[in-house]
Protein backbone atom coordinates (compact mmCIF):
# COMPACT_ATOMS: atom_id res chain seq x y z
CA UNK A 1 0.00 0.00 0.00
CA UNK A 2 1.35 3.55 -0.82
CA UNK A 3 0.91 6.46 0.95
CA UNK A 4 1.73 9.91 0.38
CA UNK A 5 0.83 13.45 1.12
CA UNK A 6 -1.13 15.18 -1.18
CA UNK A 7 1.13 17.21 -3.56
CA UNK A 8 0.39 21.08 -3.66
CA UNK A 9 1.63 23.68 -6.70
CA UNK A 10 1.12 23.95 -9.92
CA UNK A 11 2.34 20.64 -11.38
CA UNK A 12 0.30 18.89 -9.36
CA UNK A 13 -2.99 20.44 -11.16
CA UNK A 14 -1.28 18.78 -14.55
CA UNK A 15 -2.42 15.10 -13.55
CA UNK A 16 -0.60 12.27 -14.41
CA UNK A 17 2.38 15.08 -14.73
CA UNK A 18 4.73 13.39 -12.26
CA UNK A 19 3.87 9.86 -13.82
CA UNK A 20 4.43 10.78 -17.16
CA UNK A 21 7.98 11.83 -16.18
CA UNK A 22 8.78 9.20 -13.59
CA UNK A 23 7.83 6.27 -15.95
CA UNK A 24 10.16 7.92 -18.74
CA UNK A 25 12.63 8.00 -16.17
CA UNK A 26 12.21 4.80 -14.24
CA UNK A 27 15.54 2.80 -16.68
CA UNK A 28 17.68 5.45 -15.53
CA UNK A 29 16.85 5.50 -12.29
CA UNK A 30 16.75 1.65 -11.56
CA UNK A 31 20.67 1.97 -13.39
CA UNK A 32 21.98 4.18 -11.21
CA UNK A 33 20.26 2.95 -8.24
CA UNK A 34 21.74 -0.29 -9.05
CA UNK A 35 25.15 1.67 -9.09
CA UNK A 36 25.06 2.82 -5.68
CA UNK A 37 23.00 0.51 -3.68
CA UNK A 38 22.90 -2.92 -5.60
CA UNK A 39 20.33 -4.99 -4.49
CA UNK A 40 18.47 -2.41 -2.94
CA UNK A 41 18.15 -0.14 -5.67
CA UNK A 42 14.37 -1.14 -6.31
CA UNK A 43 13.14 -0.22 -2.98
CA UNK A 44 15.82 3.24 -3.31
CA UNK A 45 13.82 3.96 -6.68
CA UNK A 46 10.22 3.61 -4.92
CA UNK A 47 11.18 5.76 -2.60
CA UNK A 48 12.61 8.61 -4.26
CA UNK A 49 9.24 8.20 -6.28
CA UNK A 50 7.15 8.59 -2.88
CA UNK A 51 9.19 11.81 -1.65
CA UNK A 52 9.35 12.98 -5.02
CA UNK A 53 5.83 12.63 -6.16
CA UNK A 54 5.31 14.93 -2.46
CA UNK A 55 7.31 17.56 -3.39
CA UNK A 56 6.77 17.85 -7.08
CA UNK A 57 4.60 20.57 -6.60
CA UNK A 58 7.62 23.04 -5.34
CA UNK A 59 9.41 22.40 -8.66
CA UNK A 60 9.38 25.42 -10.61
CA UNK A 61 11.32 24.26 -13.53
CA UNK A 62 9.76 21.50 -15.55
CA UNK A 63 12.85 20.91 -17.63
CA UNK A 64 14.77 20.36 -14.30
CA UNK A 65 12.82 17.76 -13.15
CA UNK A 66 14.61 14.76 -14.07
CA UNK A 67 17.70 16.20 -12.05
CA UNK A 68 15.92 17.22 -9.34
CA UNK A 69 14.18 13.80 -9.41
CA UNK A 70 18.02 12.12 -9.35
CA UNK A 71 19.55 14.03 -6.86
CA UNK A 72 16.62 13.05 -4.62
CA UNK A 73 17.12 9.20 -5.61
CA UNK A 74 20.82 9.73 -4.95
CA UNK A 75 19.96 11.51 -1.41
CA UNK A 76 18.41 8.52 -0.85
CA UNK A 77 21.02 5.98 -1.57
CA UNK A 78 23.25 7.87 0.07
CA UNK A 79 21.39 7.27 3.41
CA UNK A 80 21.44 3.69 2.37
CA UNK A 81 24.90 3.26 1.93
CA UNK A 82 26.17 4.88 4.82
CA UNK A 83 25.51 1.61 6.83
CA UNK A 84 27.15 -0.54 4.58
CA UNK A 85 30.38 0.39 3.34
CA UNK A 86 33.76 -0.37 4.98
CA UNK A 87 35.04 2.73 6.55
CA UNK A 88 38.98 3.64 5.91
CA UNK A 89 41.30 4.33 8.26
CA UNK A 90 42.82 7.19 8.37
CA UNK A 91 46.30 5.69 7.46
CA UNK A 92 44.68 4.12 4.67
CA UNK A 93 43.54 7.42 3.01
CA UNK A 94 46.84 8.63 3.99
CA UNK A 95 48.43 5.50 2.11
CA UNK A 96 46.16 5.94 -0.91
CA UNK A 97 46.95 9.61 -2.49
CA UNK A 98 50.33 7.75 -3.29
CA UNK A 99 49.12 4.97 -4.36
CA UNK A 100 50.15 4.27 -7.88
CA UNK A 101 47.92 1.18 -9.89
CA UNK A 102 50.01 1.29 -12.46
CA UNK A 103 53.40 1.65 -10.99
CA UNK A 104 52.53 -1.33 -8.17
CA UNK A 105 51.13 -3.92 -11.72
CA UNK A 106 54.90 -2.71 -13.12
CA UNK A 107 56.79 -3.40 -9.82
CA UNK A 108 54.92 -6.55 -8.38
CA UNK A 109 55.02 -7.86 -12.01
CA UNK A 110 52.21 -10.20 -11.73
CA UNK A 111 51.94 -11.84 -15.31
CA UNK A 112 55.31 -12.21 -16.19
CA UNK A 113 54.78 -13.86 -19.59
CA UNK A 114 52.33 -11.05 -20.42
CA UNK A 115 53.05 -8.01 -23.11
CA UNK A 116 50.04 -6.02 -21.78
CA UNK A 117 50.71 -6.36 -18.23
CA UNK A 118 48.32 -3.94 -17.00
CA UNK A 119 45.54 -4.90 -19.48
CA UNK A 120 45.44 -8.74 -18.35
CA UNK A 121 45.29 -7.40 -14.56
CA UNK A 122 41.84 -5.33 -15.37
CA UNK A 123 40.88 -8.49 -17.59
CA UNK A 124 41.16 -11.25 -14.17
CA UNK A 125 38.01 -8.72 -12.80
CA UNK A 126 34.59 -9.80 -13.83
CA UNK A 127 31.48 -7.87 -13.27
CA UNK A 128 30.59 -8.59 -9.52
CA UNK A 129 34.26 -8.58 -9.24
CA UNK A 130 34.07 -4.59 -10.13
CA UNK A 131 30.44 -4.24 -8.03
CA UNK A 132 31.84 -5.79 -4.76
CA UNK A 133 34.74 -3.27 -4.64
CA UNK A 134 33.10 -0.21 -5.86
CA UNK A 135 30.35 -1.08 -2.92
CA UNK A 136 33.12 -1.55 -0.34
CA UNK A 137 34.15 1.92 -1.07
CA UNK A 138 32.61 4.44 1.67
CA UNK A 139 29.18 6.06 0.09
CA UNK A 140 31.38 9.70 -0.43
CA UNK A 141 34.18 8.43 -2.41
CA UNK A 142 31.40 5.80 -4.42
CA UNK A 143 28.84 8.39 -5.25
CA UNK A 144 30.89 10.73 -7.65
CA UNK A 145 33.01 7.57 -8.54
CA UNK A 146 29.68 5.82 -9.95
CA UNK A 147 27.63 8.88 -11.19
CA UNK A 148 30.72 10.37 -13.57
CA UNK A 149 32.59 7.64 -14.33
CA UNK A 150 30.25 4.42 -14.71
CA UNK A 151 26.90 6.45 -15.75
CA UNK A 152 29.05 9.92 -17.35
CA UNK A 153 27.45 12.22 -15.74
CA UNK A 154 29.26 15.67 -15.53
CA UNK A 155 31.03 16.54 -12.30
CA UNK A 156 28.53 19.69 -12.23
CA UNK A 157 25.62 17.49 -11.78
CA UNK A 158 27.04 15.51 -9.45
CA UNK A 159 27.75 18.82 -7.76
CA UNK A 160 23.87 19.50 -8.08
CA UNK A 161 23.12 16.09 -6.86
CA UNK A 162 24.98 15.86 -3.72
CA UNK A 163 24.36 19.89 -2.60
CA UNK A 164 27.96 20.43 -2.41
CA UNK A 165 30.78 22.86 -4.38
CA UNK A 166 32.22 21.70 -7.05
CA UNK A 167 35.61 21.91 -5.33
CA UNK A 168 34.35 19.54 -2.91
CA UNK A 169 32.62 17.46 -5.31
CA UNK A 170 36.50 17.25 -7.15
CA UNK A 171 38.23 16.14 -3.88
CA UNK A 172 36.09 13.23 -3.11
CA UNK A 173 36.21 12.40 -6.67
CA UNK A 174 40.01 12.30 -6.77
CA UNK A 175 40.46 10.02 -3.29
CA UNK A 176 37.48 7.95 -4.52
CA UNK A 177 39.74 6.85 -7.59
CA UNK A 178 42.56 6.53 -5.36
CA UNK A 179 40.85 4.33 -3.04
CA UNK A 180 38.88 2.90 -5.89
CA UNK A 181 42.68 1.76 -7.22
CA UNK A 182 44.01 0.94 -4.35
CA UNK A 183 41.08 -1.52 -3.38
CA UNK A 184 41.41 -3.08 -6.52
CA UNK A 185 44.72 -4.21 -6.08
CA UNK A 186 43.79 -5.82 -2.58
CA UNK A 187 41.19 -7.27 -4.20
CA UNK A 188 43.07 -8.76 -6.75
CA UNK A 189 45.12 -10.69 -3.97
CA UNK A 190 42.51 -11.44 -1.42
CA UNK A 191 40.60 -13.12 -3.90
CA UNK A 192 43.47 -14.86 -5.70
CA UNK A 193 42.97 -13.18 -9.19
CA UNK A 194 46.47 -12.43 -9.61
CA UNK A 195 47.59 -16.27 -9.29
CA UNK A 196 44.60 -17.62 -11.27
CA UNK A 197 45.66 -15.10 -14.29
CA UNK A 198 49.15 -16.23 -14.13
CA UNK A 199 48.06 -19.61 -14.52
CA UNK A 200 46.31 -18.85 -17.98
CA UNK B 1 58.04 21.80 -15.24
CA UNK B 2 56.40 19.81 -12.86
CA UNK B 3 57.64 16.67 -11.22
CA UNK B 4 56.02 12.86 -12.34
CA UNK B 5 54.15 13.04 -8.74
CA UNK B 6 52.61 16.55 -9.90
CA UNK B 7 51.70 15.43 -13.17
CA UNK B 8 50.52 11.75 -11.73
CA UNK B 9 48.38 13.56 -8.99
CA UNK B 10 46.62 15.44 -11.94
CA UNK B 11 46.05 12.94 -14.91
CA UNK B 12 42.45 12.51 -14.17
CA UNK B 13 41.46 15.82 -13.84
CA UNK B 14 43.38 16.03 -17.18
CA UNK B 15 41.66 13.19 -18.85
CA UNK B 16 38.27 14.66 -17.69
CA UNK B 17 38.90 18.10 -19.21
CA UNK B 18 38.91 19.87 -15.49
CA UNK B 19 42.16 21.13 -15.34
CA UNK B 20 42.51 24.75 -16.32
CA UNK B 21 44.43 26.67 -19.65
CA UNK B 22 47.99 26.90 -17.43
CA UNK B 23 47.71 22.76 -15.47
CA UNK B 24 46.98 21.25 -18.97
CA UNK B 25 50.20 22.70 -20.60
CA UNK B 26 52.32 21.45 -17.60
CA UNK B 27 50.78 18.14 -18.09
CA UNK B 28 51.24 18.37 -21.75
CA UNK B 29 55.01 19.77 -21.55
CA UNK B 30 55.73 16.41 -18.81
CA UNK B 31 54.34 13.37 -20.94
CA UNK B 32 56.24 15.17 -24.09
CA UNK B 33 59.45 13.42 -22.35
CA UNK B 34 58.42 11.07 -19.69
CA UNK B 35 57.32 8.02 -21.07
CA UNK B 36 56.43 6.14 -17.58
CA UNK B 37 53.34 9.52 -17.01
CA UNK B 38 52.70 8.57 -20.84
CA UNK B 39 51.77 4.79 -19.49
CA UNK B 40 50.41 6.07 -16.67
CA UNK B 41 48.07 8.16 -18.71
CA UNK B 42 47.22 5.39 -20.93
CA UNK B 43 46.06 2.85 -18.07
CA UNK B 44 44.36 6.14 -16.26
CA UNK B 45 41.96 5.80 -19.72
CA UNK B 46 41.64 2.34 -19.30
CA UNK B 47 40.48 2.38 -16.24
CA UNK B 48 37.96 5.13 -17.03
CA UNK B 49 36.88 2.35 -19.99
CA UNK B 50 36.88 -0.68 -17.49
CA UNK B 51 34.50 1.47 -15.17
CA UNK B 52 32.29 2.39 -18.21
CA UNK B 53 31.90 -0.61 -19.16
CA UNK B 54 30.44 -2.19 -16.27
CA UNK B 55 26.97 -0.85 -16.35
CA UNK B 56 24.23 -1.74 -13.93
CA UNK B 57 21.55 -4.42 -14.87
CA UNK B 58 18.92 -2.88 -16.93
CA UNK B 59 15.03 -2.31 -15.04
CA UNK B 60 13.50 -5.94 -14.91
CA UNK B 61 10.25 -6.50 -16.26
CA UNK B 62 8.91 -7.49 -12.94
CA UNK B 63 10.37 -4.59 -10.99
CA UNK B 64 9.05 -1.98 -13.43
CA UNK B 65 5.64 -3.15 -13.23
CA UNK B 66 5.79 -2.79 -9.28
CA UNK B 67 7.17 0.56 -9.87
CA UNK B 68 4.63 1.50 -12.40
CA UNK B 69 1.89 0.38 -10.16
CA UNK B 70 3.29 2.50 -7.18
CA UNK B 71 2.96 5.68 -9.63
CA UNK B 72 -0.66 5.05 -10.49
CA UNK B 73 -1.27 4.30 -6.85
CA UNK B 74 0.06 7.90 -6.50
CA UNK B 75 -1.80 9.56 -9.16
CA UNK B 76 -5.30 7.48 -8.20
CA UNK B 77 -4.50 9.35 -4.94
CA UNK B 78 -3.95 12.62 -6.10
Amino acid sequence: MVRADEPDGHAARQRGGFQALAEGELPRLYRVARGLVGDEAEDAVQDALLKGYRSYGQLEDPAAAPAWLTAILVNGCRDRMRAQARQPKLVELDEVEEFSLFRRIADEDPFPYSDSLHLDFLQQFGAEDVRAVLAGLPERYRVPLVLVYCEGYHVKEVAFFLDVPLGTMLARLHRGRKLFERRLWDYAQEYGLLQEGAKR
Amino acid sequence: MITCAEAVRQLWDYLDGIVDETQREAIEEHLGFCRRCCGEVEFAEELRRFLATHPEADLPDDARARLVATLEQLEKQS
